[in-house]
Parts: C-alpha cells; structure tokens; sequence
C-alpha cells in the first residue's frame, strides 16, 4: 500500500524533502547488513510505498507540495531534482506569492476555501497513482500561518474527500521561546481542528531535537538543515518498511493501518511521541557496538521517565507498584514524573532482532487500567539495518508525553488571550473569539483526559 | 514574489529615497551573477515595456530597468536633481508629482491645498505601478513629519492608499524632528501627521535625526581612529553611499539616509532572498501589533560596519545581537532595554544558523522585560543573503513603550506652541482647516500615550495567571 505525503507551508516542505533524502539514501546504502533476497523485498517495499517508478528510472515521490509563497517550493524541487536519486513530481505543487503571514485565520478562512479545488485535484492525482492507497501522511508546523491553518483545512478536506482513509499528521511543535509570537494561538487552533479530521498526531518538538543535535550529535552550529535530517531519521525510522506479524513473512503492506490499530484504541487520544535510540554523530557508528538489552532498557526508561534522549534519563523513576491504588492526591506526583502510556508500538531494526526480548514492554503497570497489556503494546521488526545504524529502536508512544508540553501552550495562549493581544489579527479574517473559546476547550478537555489516565 | 511600492514624498522623504533605490541596485548586483531571470529583482523593481532587446545591465547601463517608486514634492530641486544624476533612467517621468512653490512648512498646505489639487494624479499613478504588479503586498511611505510637504501630503497620500488598497499593507518610514529641529512649525506639523499616522498605517517605523547623526560620528570616530590591525571595509559601512553609482557626490545627509536606507532593505531581505526561516512583511504585521494603534516599531541595525579581516569568531557574533538592543544603535532616542517591550523581531541575514540565534535569545531574554502576556515574544528569521560587504547582520523590530518619551516630548513643544496660538493663523487660513484638527489631534497622541502608559503601569497585566476554563470529568 501506498502513502501520500502532503507537505504544507515552509516547515513542511523542508522537513518532507529530507525524509524522502533519508528513505531514499538508507534504500540505496551498503550497510543492510542482510541477505541480498531480504534487500530486494526491503527496497520494493519501500519503492511501493514511498514512490513511484518514472520512465526514466529516477523514482517519484508521492507527494504534493503546498505553500502560499513560491520561495521554499522552487528550492525544495531544485534539491531533490539535484540528488539525481529521486525526484518531486514537476506538476505535484501549488503555492501563490503572499504568503499566509504567519496568520492561522488567513490560512483557514482564507487561502484553505480559496484553493481547495486545485489541492484537492493534486491529492486525487497522486492517490489515483496508488494501486492501493494506504493513507495520507501531512507534514506541518503549528506555529506559522500556512502549515497550520491552511494545513487544517485540508486536513478536514482529506477527511471528507477519503471518509475512510487512515490521516496521519507529523507535527512540528515550536521551540518554546518563540519563533513566531502567535505561535501558540496558532498552535491551540491547528490542535483543536486537527483533533476532529485526524486519526493521529505525530509530534516532533523543535527543542528536543535541537537538544540532540547539540548534546548526541555534537554539532557547535546547528542550522534547520540539521534539525530536519534528525526528524527525518526518525520518521525514515518508524515508516520504513518492517514486519508486523510474528512469522515476519512478508513486509508490512499497511503501515498507517498498524500504527492505528496498536496505538490508537480510542478518538480522545490522538497525540503520539516519538524516540529513536541510538542516536549519535556518522563518523562515531563504527566504534560503537550496542547490544538489543541495552537498547530495551533504555528505551523503556525513556518511556517510564518521559526522557527525551538516551542521555540523562531519570533512573530512579518507577512505574507504581501493581495492586496498589492510587489516590487522587497522588495523581500529581505522578504527572510530575511517572509516565502512564495507553499504548506502545516499538520498531526494531538490525542484526539479531529475533533475539531482543520486548517482555519488559508489556507490563501491566506502564499502561492505563482500562486497556490489556496485550492489546496495548505492539513489536515491529526487520533484520535489515538503518540508515547506517547496525542496531535501531524506535518508540511510537500514546502517552503522558506530550501532556507537559501540551499544558505550557495552552497556558501561554490563554493568558495572551486573556489581556485579548492580537486578536484583531485574527478577527479580521473571521475567527472569533468564541471560534478560540471553542479550542481552548477542545484542548483542556484532552488535557483533562492525559492527565488522569 | 510579491512586490511592493516606495512612494517617496517631500525632500526628506525623496533623498532618502533616492539613497535607497542607488543601495537596492547595488544590492540586487551583487547578488544576482547570473543571468535573467533575476529572482527577489521583481520585488522593487520591474522592466518597462519599452524596453528594446531586454535589460542591458551587465554592460553598466540601466537602460528598461525600472523602481516601483512614486516620487512627490511640491517643489522642483530634490526631484530634479535626482532626474539629473545618476540614476535617472531607473525612475519613469510618469512616476513624478512635482509643483513649484513647496508647501511652506505648513501641514495644512500639503494635506488640505496639495491634497486636494493632486488627488486624482495621484490615484492615477498610483494604479499605474500598481499594474505593473501581479500581486502587491506593500507600500512604503518615506517622509519626515516636521515638514509641510512630507507630513501634510504624505499622511493624505496614506488615507489615499487605505481607501484604494485597503488589502495592501502601509509601512510607514517617518523621520521625526529633533528638539533643535529650525523649522519652529514642526510640532504642529509633527501632530496632526501622527492622528493620520494613528489611524491609517499599518506599521510605523519612527527615526530621528539625532540617532542617525550620533552613529554616523561613531562611524567616523571609528574609521579614523585607525586603530592598529583593523581596517574597516569602505563599502560596509551602514552610511556608506558606494552604490552602483559611485561617482556620486556625498551630500551632507547622505551618510545618514543611508542609514534608513539600508533599514528598509534589511525589512525587505526574507521576502527577497531565500532562508531557513522565512519573515515576510505580512508576518511583521502579524507579529508585533498586538493591537491596532500600538503599530510603532523602533528599529535598530547591526554591523553597523565590517572590520577587513575575513574571520569572525562567534564571540563578534554574539556582539552583534548584544549592540543591536543598546542605547546607541537604536534610530530613535531611545532605549528599549529599560523600558517595557511588547514584542521584538529579530531579521538575521547571512551565515548565522538557529542555534546562534537561539543562543543569544537565551543570552539577552533575562536583561530585557517583556510584558506578562508575552514573555517570549520573539519573532525570528533567517535569510541566507547577508548585505553589500558583510558576513551578516540583523535588524532587530521592537514594539517597546521606549516611544512614549519621544511622542510626550513631542506633545510638550506642540503645547508650547499652541497655548500661545503661535504661528496658527499660517494653518487656520486655510480652507478646511478648523482649531478642531489640532484639538483632534493632540488628543489622539494623548490617547496613544495613555495606552503606553497603562501597559508600562501594570506592566501588561495581572500579576498571576488568569485561571484556566474547567473541564467537567
């Protein structure tokens, strides 16, 4: 099954070209470190999904490009044309030259009714290529004015056109001191409409991945670029194909579909965090061994600590001790630092994946009462290694994680929408403030719902 | 791309212009090594339709190539003499609006007489250059408000474009009299543009005459001061007038136009030039008016110089970001580090990734106070193209209640004036004009006072968060 990429506004359109550099380069890499015949499945399988075979044997990405100014498109083409390894569709793209002014209610109301006939036209194109489409996969910020809002609207188009299609939306979540000063209106409306159109949010946050740039990868100046090809290894990480069933016979023809089914049991929660260990600087990968043990156990204590990369995790935190009932008045102290998980979906890849033993990760006392541990927890693998990494583990986490996170920008938006700051901007394009009222609720109530899990 | 238009009214308004349009060639020259088609060209300039086998500009003649400009005065020396230099082939004689005698120093004149009379000629021209354009975002206004010419037809050419395009933006470049400004009339001109200024653009970058005198003689000082192993590259400076046309005569304000000059080409860079992370001027806009008449950005500019030698360690970077929120870079009197800011933008251009930027966000945010509703109200972007003869530089927008002293001052030398009913008969006599326009005045700047003060008193707002909205479980 094929997925379609959406890649919106300038955030989008940077990220996504380098998750396709990534899928592309790993597909094309030396290091599979597997037998030939399990290469070929491995790349076709990703050929199916990610691209299509063009007559002049430079694949083509499934994907459309969307922007209202024309700079970051004709950049993004040019790149990929110039890798000579893959290449955009020259017609996949729309954009117009002013931009959405990092206006969420321009992008909405504005430029998403506007252009809603030529995106959609593009999306049917690309998924009538599909012999079988598996979902649609949206690229975004939340903190600009097209990303967010016109990303927003065609969300709720995709949703309309596809009723029956899995959506998934990658998220970019601001770094905390601004980059746009009405990034958290921006982000508390984008949440809110994704919430009712989409199946799922996946989140990146701009200062964890900063974070690891400067601390894992020991970079001194780190620029977008290097930012965005760490998210991409991470996607490039969960997305490419592995083996669901435990025979592991045939590679994954419905990857968005699994990831559902595992990690979304329920429409109040929807936001999903993502870890991949190990991470650290090319030129170290070949000193370093890592052995599947290692990697489980730090990558379950990132989970259980909410740590947001395998340096500094808190050891000392500890899921509750099964049987015993927890009272109200603790219930802060373990928001503060045990974090309770709905569902887990850990992908390995590499040598010896047959041997790592996942038991650990499906301990009743890391998930929620109300779902079975059995049903909480899913395991994807591949022998065939990644990007260069001999051994690779992702987490796919429906958790607490983005709970803090979460929290912080609904309180800033609220108390800027408090003194009533720039709400003009956004009343001049027709959202008004009961249109905020209504996602400020929204977002409490599923604050609401993390919080007591 | 998107393109704007520079209408360019008054002899302040039009030598800073004409310093302006020579830095933008100058600019897009150095950029652009290749041949057509030009991209970021089209934002400020476009190629006439008379033009015989297309542009000629590698052989040193501008021959079809024109600026989006709109150029005013009501009295003939600064137009013509522009005409006569340089660089008149890039300006069209139907882009001109000239009259004889001038406006006398006297608002009235230029918003009421002058007004009236060029109304239609200027709507027409108007809608001329703005047919040139497929998609216009913006206008800049250049004048200075002391004047008769600048401030009175300037503010009625405003009112002009929000009636005519209301959807395009209106940025307005103001340059402000000082206190020892010889034209005594200035308050009162100064005044009653800024009602217009209150109510009719959309962003208001103020500057004065002092700041830009002041860093002019830091310049100097340091350029002469020839201290050992640093020389300064000619072409860098911030006052430099080294353009395309470098047999240009250095005129004694030229240094200082330069200034404001190079302002407006760092605002426009992001939506000229690629980066990492684009800042339209939709996204000023967007970003640092919070509310409606709160739209007077101060400005500041670093480097204001390059030294020669090539390498630059971060720690000159840093500088960089350091000077751009003291006292003397500022282009008002002014300082936003003791005052209350409402909201900054930070434009970087050039080699300067986001870990510098965040870096010095981090390193400054604690120095500065940031009203309680946004703490961390910083815009940021990057654009790859650093200016004529720099590694980098970066402007740096604020919307900081640092403004309040210049306006109340400005009230003040206008109160001196007006309770002696000095000099008012000059405006009184003129058709239209009724002691109402000053009272209206006067209490719309007040009003606009008043709104900075409240904002200094309670620093922004309640001192602990507003509760949050209880969700039922």
């Amino acid at each position: 099954m094929s997925i379609v990429t959406v890649q919106l506004g300038q955030c989008g359109n940077q990220i996504g070209r380098e998750v396709f550099n990534a899928i592309c380069s790993d597909v094309h890499g030396t290091h599979g470190l597997c037998s030939k015949k399990e290469n070929e499945s491995y790349h076709d399988a990703c050929k199916e999904r990610f691209f299509i075979e063009a007559e002049s044997g430079v694949p083509v990405a499934r994907a459309v490009l969307v922007d209202m100014e024309p700079k970051v498109i004709s950049q993004t083409l040019s790149i990929a044309a110039k890798s000579g390894y893959w290449k955009y569709d020259d017609h996949s793209h729309f954009c117009q030259k002013q931009g959405s002014g990092n206006n969420w209610a321009n992008g909405y109301t504005v430029h998403g009714p506007r252009h809603k006939e030529v995106i959609m036209n593009l999306v049917q194109k690309e998924a009538e290529k599909c012999d079988r489409l598996g979902g649609f996969f949206t690229i975004m910020s939340m903190a600009g004015g097209t990303g967010s809002g016109l990303g927003a609207f065609v969300t709720q188009c995709l949703r309309d056109a596809f009723p029956s299609s899995f959506i998934l939306n990658h998220v970019i979540w601001p770094y905390g001191t601004g980059e746009v000063i009405v990034q958290n209106y921006n982000s508390v409306l984008t949440l809110s409409h994704l919430y009712q159109s989409s199946d799922a949010l996946l989140v990146h946050e701009n200062d964890v991945i900063h974070k690891i740039c400067a601390q894992l990868m020991h970079m001194k100046q780190i620029s977008f670029k290097d930012v965005n090809q760490v998210i991409a290894h991470q996607l490039g990480s969960v997305f490419q194909p592995t083996y669901t069933a435990e025979d592991g016979l045939h590679y994954s023809r419905n990857p968005l579909g699994d990831l559902m089914e595992t990690l979304v049991p329920h429409p109040e929660f929807k936001m999903l965090g993502l870890r991949n260990i190990p991470q650290m600087p090319e030129n170290s990968l070949a000193y370093s061994t890592f052995s599947w043990p290692g990697l489980i156990k730090h990558l379950r204590q990132m989970l259980i600590a909410n740590a947001k990369m395998e340096e500094g995790i808190d050891w000392q935190v500890q899921p509750p001790r099964p049987g015993s009932s927890i009272p109200s008045s603790h219930s802060t102290n373990k928001l503060l630092h045990f974090n309770t998980s709905i569902a887990n979906l850990v992908i390995l890849r590499g040598k010896d994946t047959h041997s790592a033993d996942l038991g650990s990760f499906r301990d009743p006392s890391l998930y929620t009462s109300w779902l079975n541990p059995q049903d909480a927890f899913g395991a994807w693998k591949t022998p065939r290694a990644f990007n260069k990494y001999e051994k690779s583990a992702s987490l796919v986490s429906n958790s607490q994680f983005l709970l803090k996170p979460l929290d912080n920008v609904v309180r800033k938006a609220w108390n800027m929408f408090a003194s009533k700051a720039y709400v003009h901007q956004y009343t001049k394009y027709g959202i008004e403030e009961e249109d905020f009222l209504d996602s400020f609720t929204a977002l409490e109530q599923v604050i609401s719902s993390y919080t007591i899990l | 791309m998107t393109q704007s238009v520079v209408v360019q009214v008054g002899q302040c308004g039009n030598q800073v212009g004409c310093r302006f349009w020579d830095l933008a060639l100058r600019e897009h020259a150095a950029v652009n090594k290749v041949t057509a088609p030009l991209p970021g060209f089209g934002f400020f300039f476009f190629f006439s339709r008379s033009a015989g086998d297309g542009p000629d500009i590698y052989k040193g003649k501008i021959c079809s190539l024109k600026a989006r400009a709109l150029l005013i005065d009501m009295e003939e020396g600064v137009v013509n003499e522009i005409l006569q230099g340089p660089l008149r082939d890039v300006f069209d004689s139907k882009q001109l609006i000239t009259d004889v005698s001038g406006s006398g120093n006297n608002w009235a004149v230029g918003h009421k007489i002058y007004g009236c009379q060029y109304r239609e000629n200027i709507v027409e021209k108007l809608r001329k250059t703005a047919e040139h354009c497929d998609c216009l975002q913006c206008f800049f206004i250049i004048h200075s408000m002391g004047g008769g010419t600048g401030s009175g037809l300037g503010t009625l050419i405003l009112n002009l474009l929000e009636d005519e395009f209301p959807e395009v933006y209106r940025f307005v470049t103001a340059v402000y009299p000082s206190g020892e400004d010889d034209v005594i009339t200035s308050p009162y001109n100064s005044v009653l543009a800024m009602k217009e200024l209150n109510e009719h653009a959309d962003c208001v970058l103020p500057i004065e005459n002092e700041s830009l005198f002041d860093i002019v003689n830091k310049i100097h000082q340091m350029v002469n001061s020839g201290k050992l192993g640093s020389t300064v590259k000619q072409n860098s400076l911030v006052t430099s007038s080294a353009g395309i046309t470098k047999a240009i005569q250095e005129k004694p304000f030229d240094a200082m136009n330069n200034i404001v000059a190079n302002l407006l080409l760092n605002l426009t860079s992001s939506a000229r030039f690629e980066g990492s992370l684009n800042m339209d001027l939709n996204e000023i806009s967007m970003n640092l008016v919070p509310f409606p008449r709160l739209h007077y950005l101060v400005s500041s500019l670093t480097p204001l110089y390059t030294l020669a030698d090539v390498n630059v360690p971060s720690r000159r970077l840093d500088q960089m970001f350091s000077d751009a929120f003291s006292r003397d870079h500022q282009l008002i009197q002014a300082d936003p580090k003791h005052s209350l800011y409402l909201a900054c933008a930070l434009l970087v251009r050039g080699n300067v990734q986001i870990s510098d930027l965040r870096r010095n966000i981090e390193r400054l945010k604690p120095s500065l106070h940031f009203v309680s509703w946004n703490q961390e109200g910083w815009k940021t972007g990057l654009c790859s193209v650093p200016p004529v003869g720099h590694s980098h530089s970066l402007l740096a927008l604020a919307n900081n209640t640092c403004v309040k002293p210049t306006f109340m001052e400005l009230r003040d030398r206008f109160m001196r004036l007006y309770k002696k009913k000095a000099h008012l008969h000059h405006y009184l006599q003129v058709d239209g004009m009724e002691q109402s326009c000053f009272s209206e005045a006067v209490s719309s700047l007040s009003d606009l006072i008043e709104e900075y003060n409240e904002l200094d008193a309670t620093k922004g707002g309640p001192r602990t968060d507003p509760s949050r909205l209880k969700i039922a479980v």
